[in-house]
């Protein structure tokens, strides 16, 4: 075993219960390492104001990710950012990782925080008209569609609430979704539904997007026909929710039908020294102080997994 | 001004002297959103990796920021942050929206690749 790459605790994910989770074990005087796909901070990055988190008035996601940061780092805690796991070994004493870039890693418990993500439609042509055409954020890219006819897809508050939005800018939006129905919240089926700029495409999805340097047209297929139609649209704003991102996790934790975590009150899993914490855990809600909780907890419980663990070993050698 | 923790770009005559005073510069042109934050990450962390290339972002809504949106390489482009990267003061590549880790180092790679000593 290298030592240097040994590690008591590895913490999968950098957002903010994974980065509490590294304050508290740094502190703890336990050897940390906390292994992030993206950046650190995770989603609370992308969070504009936070005013509601307590003791702090008013911050912007990114400082407040800064500062986690920081402070894990001050007790101890290694962080390895934007690297991208290879392999994953959870169960027995000792927990393996594998790296992309070759480098290998184990410890005696793993904390998993790796958080969810934007969902995208995934079909063709969406990686190629990104930022062409394409867009996951209308704060962002509203205004390029002035005077523009744009697609929307999806049917919960974010998709409904940025149509609404958009129509400051775009002449017509269409929104596509899969369903006959919405997921949003009455009001925002209200404020859309009244607003004459907005058209709706209800039992649809786009399973291809097509154009020479900038997006022109997408295939739109009717759900309950399987008729596709090409229609043209001079850009497209996709808000279809957020996924965990716990595929590397299939069939080595217990996950729900969501892809969630399932978890037990201390936040351990159905594998022995390892615990789970955030937003990829089966929950009702997701706040980043229910993060930090969470990330608190699963701390503690594998601090006190550790210091079973080595009475344990202690018990076995005076045997 | 962004707070990011990169070097700010605040008027035309910054970026003018930023591209002129140093061989490799990248610049991140965006707000502070989801598509734009995570490539500030990336470039915050690709700065002590790379030395030779200076990093910089610019507020895409500062009106000096026209050095950047007027430029022929980000014609048709419909999504922030543009990231631009100059060689000698000139344009060598610039894209639109989010990148990941690896597209931002394929192109560092590319472009400001460290000749190697004979």
């Amino acid at each position: 075993m290298n030592s240097k790459n040994h590690y008591d605790v590895i913490v999968i994910g950098a957002g903010p219960a994974g980065l509490t989770a590294g304050i508290y074990l740094s502190r703890a005087r336990l050897k940390t390492l906390i292994v992030n796909e993206g950046i650190v901070g995770g989603q609370l990055v992308l969070t504009h104001e936070i005013a509601n988190y307590p003791g702090v008035e008013s911050i912007s996601g990114y400082q407040l990710a800064n500062i986690m940061k920081k402070q894990a780092m001050s007790f101890g805690c290694d962080i390895k950012s934007n690297v991208s796991i290879q392999q994953i070994e959870l169960e027995g004493e000792l927990k393996n990782l594998m790296l992309s870039d070759g480098n290998t890693f184990s410890s005696e418990s793993m904390i998993l925080t790796p958080g969810g993500r934007s969902r995208t439609l995934g079909v063709t042509g969406e990686d190629n008209f990104k930022g062409k055409g394409i867009s996951y954020c209308a704060t962002c890219d509203g205004d390029f569609f002035t005077g523009k006819e744009i697609v929307v897809v999806g049917g919960g508050n974010s998709a409904l609430e940025e149509a609404v939005s958009l129509t400051k800018y775009a002449t017509k939006v269409t929104i596509v979704h899969q369903f006959e129905h919405f997921q949003a919240f009455e009001h925002a089926v209200t404020e859309a539904k009244k607003n004459p700029k907005i058209h709706f495409k209800m039992g649809s999805t786009i399973t291809s997007f097509h154009g020479s340097e900038n997006l022109e047209n997408v295939d739109l297929k009717n759900l309950k026909t399987g008729e596709t139609q090409n229609f043209k649209t001079d850009g497209v704003f996709i808000f279809i929710g957020y996924v965990p991102n716990t595929e590397f996790l299939k069939g080595k934790i217990n996950l729900n039908q969501w892809g969630e975590m399932v978890i037990k009150a201390d936040m351990s899993t159905n594998i022995e020294g390892v615990f789970a914490a955030g937003d990829s855990t089966a929950k009702k809600y997701r706040q980043v102080t229910t993060a930090v909780g969470d990330g608190t907890v699963a701390a503690l419980a594998v601090s006190n997994y550790l210091h079973e663990l080595k009475a344990k070993q202690q018990q076995l050698i005076t045997i | 001004m962004l707070y990011t923790n990169l070097k700010h770009l605040e008027s035309a005559a910054d970026h003018q002297k930023a591209i002129s005073d140093n061989e490799n510069v990248m610049v991140i042109c965006g707000r502070m959103g989801p598509m734009c934050i995570p490539v500030y990450g990336i470039a915050e962390e690709l700065e002590s990796e790379y030395k030779h290339v200076i990093f910089y972002d610019m507020e895409f809504d500062n009106p000096e920021s026209h050095v950047i949106r007027s430029i022929p390489e980000v014609r048709g482009f419909m999504g922030i942050p543009f990231t631009i990267y100059y060689k000698n003061g000139k344009v060598v590549k610039a894209t639109s929206s989010i990148q990941t880790r690896d597209q931002v180092k394929t192109i560092l790679d590319k472009e400001f690749a460290v000749p190697v000593s004979a």
